[in-house]
């Protein structure tokens, strides 16, 4: 079975690998535009008022007067303190506990760590609609209704069972022999968890905290339904209530400077750490 | 030693347990509860039992039965694109270029940005007279005028299921990726020499070979779909032709405080969602099994 | 069946160049083997011959047709791979007939060419298995079955036997050879192991920094290695090497301590290094005439063979190997290493071997 009676000349070939390399890049090309340029056009946006928002042009024209405004809105600023203070509580409260159940899950042998595991990811894939009415019940027993703690409380939800899954796998990569010769020198399990493994997560747990991070900021439907008042609201509520007097006074140049405000650091932190958090959500996915 | 090493464990499992008993499974039980009371949200610690009352109330509500209906197209929908965009992004990503891992990061912006924040702006670009889109398809002639895709409620599920495809399809596309990057390039190089060609490579090795990693990213975004609450309720507000289970429950609980209904509402969506999820899991294992 | 013709071929990733205009000729029907230490460019050759790696310049030519260009599907070759590749959701019997199927040949002769091959390796009663039920012997005869169903011109081996214990080693080299034996096809193997090298190949080229060092038959390059390298890479435990000057007034080469060497001249390649192989070595009482002398290390009984270590000075061993037993010494006791004018190699300062009879014309061995 030779293939050498169909095949075409070495020219022929050369042609066509090209051909397949300009093809790859037109393609890359056209995803970019794609997963990029919405934002790109909100950040045009966010810097054009009244007639020239309504101008098609591809350059910023650089009035920051929506980004002035913004800043001047009290409502709006409260917002991020608030969704600032609650994210960082929640993730790390979230981040202390399951990095705990995550060194009992990955490391100790006991029978029933795989069922918990994989209640854990039960958790994290229902609706968050089904505890609704349970959840404000205890927040109101609790007396955090309409209070961030109610937010930091309700959040654990989300949270937790993702960095319980995501820390488990992490752990499970460290090599064992580590904490073998710990043990040998007679370390208790909590030093070995604080002075050896802790030491050695620091990207780990970096990657997710920011995962969680972004979870909490961007939570919506707990914080509509939890918070009642504006000046507790949570920067996503926020923008979402934002409207104009009227359908055509929308005010859509100060969304968008919104919008670009409350990502612009997301983004940054995420491209940053880029490379952990690919392995973060991945981790759980593709050896569970 | 054994014995130690598990009382260690629960030791440390202790505080996850009672944090997810907290937030999830008495807030769970206590829906269910709710969900055979008569009780309202402003007063909820008066009530009587009604029985199965409120699950008929919701069964016998067509605007119900609108947002499952609802749900489920725009689960289908959307995850069979984000599945396939995904796959084809994926495979693209996959190759060897100049700024591969740049790309890689710059994907994930759709993701990590906040839905509404997502929802804000596609609303803005698909506005029917300031909007980009519209404006580039008149340009193109595609359009005479500008179309309301985000007021008309025959097109709004569609345009609802346009943007979900956009915020996850990035998430679909790691997943998979990192599926791709378990197989060993040598065994391409393989077929390659043995002389078969790319397409049969990719049907025949690639397929199979990444359908694990596939089967559960269709999973995760079948189960988010789901729940989807906040792209609708921003998009579309109350519009009930983009209403989907969540908001209707929702709806009940909050904006007609009846914790009764609305907790029957959510005890539905929690079995419709097992069941799904029951469903697609034997599915899994029955295709590995059999692998 | 084809020959393979290099010319000129060199790689380069980014600033670093793994090949170095290579020129080489296979003749049809030839065992060539690739050799040289890891980094050395041996395997990226190999896959810029099959096409998996596009050479940055030159031509590649196989059965007179030059294929620089064309994908390596094309090239009607068969690769066998260091890791098998085989495909992991396949059977055997599928891995085996997967590339017969996709060029739509007949059911039968498919099932022909299977039972043949199947036959041939020994793997018949494993067909219905997945790679990952057989050990890794049977993965190999997998995988070369697999090269071999498609009856192609050119057989390429990147390293086969690396993943294997000693003895499956040598049971697998030993049906390679049979194989090329029975078939005759052109093969072209990549190894690190000089023992696969010295029994597999009909020529062996030996890769160093990407270039070519030198290209014969085993014979050849143990006997008349072209320079140092080459002369240091084949034979195991490896030749000893040691400094050397000439005294341009006497005429005399000196070496290590003992060492003396009449030259009747000195040309303008002067040798700096000379070497001795283990085995040309024998262990002489102390202030022998003709001998180098040291102090012995230690001995190691390897059973079929005996080698010991001898300290010329502080900083140079050197290996004796023998057949009989090297111990009876004591550790720090000074001996004579005996050796002989056929055995001596010389290297000049660039490494290229200068020959002994050639070069320095009637010798005289004086003692010291």
């Amino acid at each position: 079975m030779t293939q050498t009676s169909d095949r075409y000349s070495n020219r022929t070939y050369r042609r066509l690998k090209a051909l397949k390399r300009i093809g790859l890049y037109a393609g890359v090309t056209l995803v970019l535009i794609y997963m990029l340029f919405p934002y790109y056009w909100a950040i045009i946006s966010s810097t054009k008022t009244r007639e020239s928002l309504y101008s098609f042009s591809l350059v910023p024209s650089l009035d920051f007067s929506n980004y002035i405004s913004l800043f001047n809105n009290p409502i709006f600023m409260g917002a991020i303190v608030n969704s600032a203070i609650i994210a960082i509580s929640s993730s790390v409260l979230s981040l202390v506990i399951s990095l705990l159940a995550a060194y009992a899950l990955g490391r100790l042998h006991f029978k029933l760590s795989r069922i918990i595991l994989i209640c854990v990811l039960m958790i994290s894939v229902f609706p968050q609609v089904v505890v609704l009415s349970g959840m404000f019940e205890v927040i109101g027993w609790l007396g955090f209704y309409n209070r961030p703690a109610a937010l930091i409380f309700s959040y654990l939800l989300l949270i937790l069972p993702f960095t319980t899954w995501v820390l488990t796998s992490f752990i499970r990569d460290l090599p064992v022999e580590l904490e073998e010769a710990a043990l040998i020198d007679g370390c208790s399990r909590m030093r070995i968890l604080t002075h050896v493994l802790l030491p050695l997560m620091g990207p780990a747990i970096a990657s997710t905290g920011l995962l969680a991070f972004i979870l909490a900021w961007n939570e919506f439907l707990f914080a509509l339904t939890f918070i009642l008042t504006d000046e507790n609201r949570t920067v996503p509520v926020a923008i979402g209530l934002l409207t104009g007097s009227s359908r055509y006074e929308y005010p859509f140049g100060q969304i968008m400077a919104a919008s670009v405000t409350v990502t612009l650091p997301l983004l940054i932190l995420v491209l940053i750490f880029q490379r952990k958090i690919v392995a973060g959500l991945t981790s759980g996915a593709v050896k569970g | 030693m054994r014995n130690r090493e598990t009382r260690t464990a629960w030791l440390f499992l202790l505080p996850l347990l009672v944090a997810l008993a907290a937030v999830a499974v008495w807030p769970l039980v206590r829906n269910v509860y709710f969900s055979f009371t008569n009780a309202f949200l402003d007063n909820p610690s008066e009530y009587s039992f009604v029985g199965l009352q409120n699950f008929i109330t919701v069964m016998e509500d067509p605007v119900f039965w609108g947002a499952v209906t609802n749900t489920m197209i725009f689960t289908l929908i959307s995850v069979s694109f984000e599945t396939v965009l995904g796959f084809g992004i994926a495979l693209l990503l996959h190759r060897a270029f100049a700024g591969r891992g740049l790309v890689r990061a710059a994907i994930l912006v759709p993701w990590a940005m906040p839905m509404v924040v997502s929802a804000k702006i596609w609303e803005w670009m698909l506005n029917d007279q300031f909007g980009l889109i519209n404006k580039a398809l008149i340009w193109l002639g595609f359009l005479d005028k500008g179309i309301a895709w985000t007021a008309d409620s025959s097109l709004i599920l569609g345009t609802v299921i346009f943007i979900d495809i956009w915020v996850t399809t990035p998430f679909m596309v790691l997943l998979i990726l990192a599926g791709l990057q378990l197989i060993p390039e040598e065994i391409y190089e393989a077929a390659e020499v043995s002389g078969v060609p790319a397409w049969k490579r990719l049907w025949s090795i690639t397929l199979p070979l990444a359908a694990p990693a596939i089967g559960v990213a269709v999973l995760f975004r079948t189960l988010d779909a789901l729940r989807m609450f906040d792209l609708s309720y921003v998009i579309a507000a109350n519009n009930e032709k983009a209403m989907t289970m969540s908001i209707y429950a929702r709806d009940q609980l909050i904006g007609f405080q009846d914790l009764g209904v609305g907790s029957a509402a959510s005890t539905w969506v929690f079995l419709i969602v097992g069941l799904i999820a029951i469903l697609i899991v034997s599915l899994l294992r029955l295709d590995r099994s059999t692998a | 069946m084809a020959s393979v013709t290099l010319k000129e071929v060199s790689k380069s990733f980014g600033a670093f160049d793994v090949l170095q205009s290579i020129d080489l000729t296979i003749e049809d029907g030839e065992f060539i083997v690739f050799v040289g230490p890891s980094g050395c460019g041996k395997s990226t050759l190999l896959r810029a011959i099959a096409g998996l790696v596009p050479v940055s310049k030159g031509d590649v030519f196989i059965g007179g047709e030059q294929v620089t260009d064309v994908p390596a599907s094309k090239r009607g070759i068969a690769f066998v791979f260091q890791s098998y590749a085989l495909y992991p959701h396949m059977n055997v019997a599928r891995n085996i007939s997967f590339a017969l199927e996709t060029a739509r040949m007949a059911k039968a002769e498919i099932r022909q060419r299977l039972t043949r091959v199947a036959d041939m390796l020994k793997i018949g009663h494993l067909l219905d298995r997945r790679p990952k039920q057989l050990s890794g012997g049977q993965r190999q005869r997998v995988a070369i079955g697999r090269a071999l169903v498609s009856q192609p011109q050119l057989f390429l081996f990147d390293e086969p036997l690396s993943n294997l214990d000693a003895d499956l080693r040598m049971e697998m080299r030993f049906e390679i050879a049979k194989l090329h034996a029975e078939i005759g096809t052109t093969m072209i193997y990549v190894t690190h192991d000089q023992t696969e090298a010295m029994t597999l190949a009909d020529r062996i080229v030996i890769l160093n920094h990407g270039r070519i060092e030198q290209v014969g038959t085993p014979r050849e390059l143990y006997d008349r290695p072209a320079n140092r390298f080459v002369a240091g890479f084949l034979g195991s435990p490896r030749m000893n090497f040691a400094p050397v000057h000439t005294d341009t007034s006497s005429g005399l080469l000196h070496g290590p301590s003992g060492f003396v060497f009449a030259t009747s001249g000195t040309g303008s390649s002067q040798p700096v290094t000379l070497g001795l192989r283990p085995e040309a070595l024998e262990i002489v009482e102390a202030g022998t005439a003709q001998s180098i002398s040291g102090t012995f290390e230690r001995a190691e009984d390897l059973g079929y063979e005996h080698i010991a270590y001898v300290r010329l000075s502080d900083d140079l061993v050197w290996t004796i190997r023998s057949t009989e037993p090297l111990s009876g010494h004591a550790r720090g006791q000074a001996v004579g290493l005996g050796w002989q004018i056929k055995d001596l190699y010389l290297f000049n300062e660039a490494g290229i071997r200068v020959d002994v009879e050639a070069a320095r014309g009637p010798v005289v061995a004086v003692q010291s």
